[in-house]
């Protein structure tokens, strides 16, 4: 026994069985669900990055650690600017954007809105996951309810834009306390799974309680937006009005960051029981960080409600949760810049993936899997974080 | 018996055969996180392969001419074997190297796995619900106005055998000790020489396997599986697993009983389309209350 327990050691630690090993079992694993054809494929493949990996390429070829490495470079080239030129490259970036819609057609204006809307969420889910550490699987429920807010005042009260604004990031906020006080004093994966559970919560009482909500057919016929008595009618007008809004909250997030609030919520992500020790009140800044991240969500919602002038529960399902998340996860925990980058990216993969679109979700599946191994810091990482989790590895 | 009194106990006996299935998806949640404190997000759809690759297996068989019963028995000892390499992969490629980083990569790595894996077996068999290739006769045992179908005594059966298999394999091995070693103190069992990569492996394997008999079970039980009933299945589990203590397997099995029990009850006396919410409701109120669950030690947090 003890002998053929070595003699498989061995084995297992030789390239020449090991890799067709791993091509046979992965195609055996494969062959009930894709058949044989394609199973065959999988274990060619499996082999094929067994024997890449073997060769030791290169770190700057390695299809992850490699795009982020660029990413720097890229930021690297640059000269280290002056702290006023650095202050104004953002506005300068977004002004040009500003004046770039009036050379764009209206569809891409639209997905670029869209984007707009992803980047606000994904600014708001960065707050709680990023900044404070929390992990908040049930992100869509904040965001759906600001979109019922607006929906239910508008369609029933007749309450304009603008005052909705306010009103449904503040009921986000509201519920994100209610979700919070309970649940905060819970361990992390806990928590994860019970803000899942929310979220789930919520779409059903979406769904089920037709009265309010006209159940599952959703609520049509909101008014859209309107500015100094001019409604918004043409795409442009969204696509500023969300530039507007990602623009000011990245400016205010980047704020909170590096304030006092910022870096106790640092403190508290990286080691709780040493930033209790130190007296931060570790409750209060994780509630304060649920509510602000669900006041971001909410706001997102009314501005999707007054851009699809129609909601329904099947906006707010895991899914939309998921992709929010993954778009932190992409952009860089706890990275404002990070976040909008990586909403950016993920709303118009998409549209630049026209053929294979039915393969985005397991690409993204897969993304969030080796992004997690090979650069957890993500694209365009926070620096504390970049400098404890890459440099770390490598020293 | 009365009409009520009836209709009680058959809403409890359909919630035994279903919680027994939650039961057995969540002894992998539990076993897993009683050895490296990971919530195993993937576990869901690990289930919901284990069905499918046995629907498949079952219609394999009967076309190459097997009699059912050793068709069904074959197709159960084949779902659980593949999949067990489906668990254990995800273990070796998604979960192994992040182990020492931060709390929140492996939990985030694993909701990956649960995506891919979802949209794995989306693009390979469809959005079409899988018919299951044999309808059992609805013929079962009866006391009274109570009946127990076929397949509601064969789930509680191989449930019942399964969790008595693994409880004497946990308390009576070699590695079964070196599970519970490594359970207690992680560092201290490699330091005594508890082969540790080893020992998770095992328990993905033995998890996974579970999840597969209960993903056969369930395909038997309603006779179709969808690429999505692992998502809502794996949350039931893993309340379940909260509900009896995590990482306690006793609790699991007391938990998913408990579970299926409610649920049942729920949606025959509140209505169908509460019930998840009531599970929900259930994962809340415990871990409020009792966030050690009904069989777990108040251990304080490890530092």
């Amino acid at each position: 026994m003890g002998a053929l327990r070595r003699r498989f050691r061995s084995w297992a630690g030789d390239p020449r069985f090991a890799v067709p090993g791993a091509g046979l079992l992965f195609g055996l694993m494969a062959l009930p669900l894709m058949g044989p054809r394609r199973a065959a494929a999988v274990a060619a493949g499996v082999v094929a990055l067994r024997l890449i990996a073997l060769a030791r390429l290169p770190e700057r070829w390695h299809p992850v650690r490699g795009a982020g490495r660029a990413v720097e470079r890229m930021r690297g080239v640059l000269p280290e600017p002056p702290p006023w030129v650095r202050a104004a490259v953002p506005w300068l970036f977004v002004g040009a954007l500003a004046a770039l819609s009036f050379a764009l057609d209206p569809y891409t204006l639209d997905v670029a809105t869209t984007a707009g809307i992803y980047a606000l969420l994904a600014l708001g889910l960065n707050v709680v996951v990023g900044m404070a550490g929390l992990l908040v699987l049930g992100f869509a429920a904040f965001y759906a309810v600001g979109a019922y807010t607006y929906a239910l005042l508008n369609t029933q009260f007749h309450l304009g834009f603008w005052v909705c604004l306010p009103v449904g990031g503040a009921l986000a906020a509201l519920f994100g306390l209610l979700l919070g006080l309970p649940t905060l004093r819970l361990r992390g994966d806990y928590l994860a799974i019970v803000t899942l559970g929310f979220g789930e919560i919520t779409r059903i009482t979406l769904n089920n309680w037709d009265t309010v909500t006209n159940g599952p057919n959703g609520i049509l016929g909101i008014a859209p937006p309107s500015l100094f008595g001019h409604p918004f009618v043409h795409p442009r007008h969204y696509f500023l009005l969300a530039l507007a809004f990602v623009a000011a909250s990245a400016f205010l997030l980047r704020r909170l960051d590096r304030s006092r609030i910022g870096r106790a919520w640092v403190a508290m992500r990286e080691d709780e029981t040493a930033a209790e020790a130190m007296g931060l009140p570790t409750l209060r800044l994780k509630l304060l960080a649920f509510a602000m991240a669900a006041f971001w969500g909410g706001v997102a919602g009314v501005f999707f409600a007054g851009k699809q002038l129609f909601v329904s529960p099947e906006s707010f399902n895991f899914l939309e949760s998921v992709m929010v998340l993954c778009m932190v996860v992409l952009g860089g925990m706890g990275s404002v810049p990070g976040a909008v980058l990586g909403a950016l990216l993920l709303s118009f993969l998409p549209e630049v993936l026209r053929g294979v679109d039915q393969y985005r979700l397991l690409a993204f599946g897969a993304a969030m899997v080796l992004m997690m191994r090979y650069r957890p810091s993500g694209l365009w990482p926070e620096i504390h974080r970049y400098h404890e989790v890459e440099e770390g590895r490598r020293g | 018996m009365s009409v009520g009194g009836a209709q009680f106990a058959q809403q409890v006996v359909n919630g035994l055969a279903v919680g027994s299935v939650y039961a057995l998806i969540a002894l992998g949640y539990t076993m897993v996180y009683g050895i490296i404190e990971l919530i195993n997000f993937a576990h869901g759809e690990i289930y919901m392969i284990g069905a499918y690759i046995g629907t498949l297996a079952v219609a394999g068989l009967l076309a190459l001419g097997v009699p059912l019963l050793p068709a069904l028995g074959a197709a159960l000892l084949a779902a659980a074997a593949l999949t067990s390499l489906y668990g254990a992969a995800t273990e070796r490629l998604a979960y192994r190297p992040l182990r020492g980083s931060s709390r929140l990569a492996p939990l985030i790595s694993a909701l990956g796995m649960s995506i891919f894996f979802q949209q794995f077996v989306l693009l390979s068999q469809g959005a079409k619900d899988k018919i299951f290739p044999v309808e059992i006769s609805s013929g079962g045992f009866s006391a009274g106005a109570v009946k127990v179908s076929y397949i509601q005594t064969a789930i509680l059966a191989v449930a019942a055998c399964l969790m008595v298999a693994l409880d004497q394999f946990v308390r009576r091995t070699r590695m079964g000790r070196a599970m519970r070693c490594m359970a207690q103190d992680p560092v201290m069992a490699s330091l005594v020489g508890v082969p540790v990569h080893g020992v998770v492996s095992l328990t993905f394997l033995i998890g996974s396997a579970m999840a597969a008999v209960a993903g056969f079970l369930i395909a038997l039980y309603y006779g179709k599986v969808n690429y999505l009933v692992g998502y809502i299945a794996g949350l039931k589990a893993f309340v379940a697993a909260v509900l009896g203590g995590i990482g306690n397997i006793p609790g699991a099995m007391l938990g998913g009983l408990l579970l299926g029990v409610v649920e049942s009850l729920a949606a025959g006396y509140i209505g169908g389309e509460y019930k998840d919410v009531v599970a929900f409701a259930i994962l809340v109120v415990v871990l409020i209350v009792r966030p050690a669950g009904l069989l777990g030690a108040r251990l304080p947090e490890k530092v």
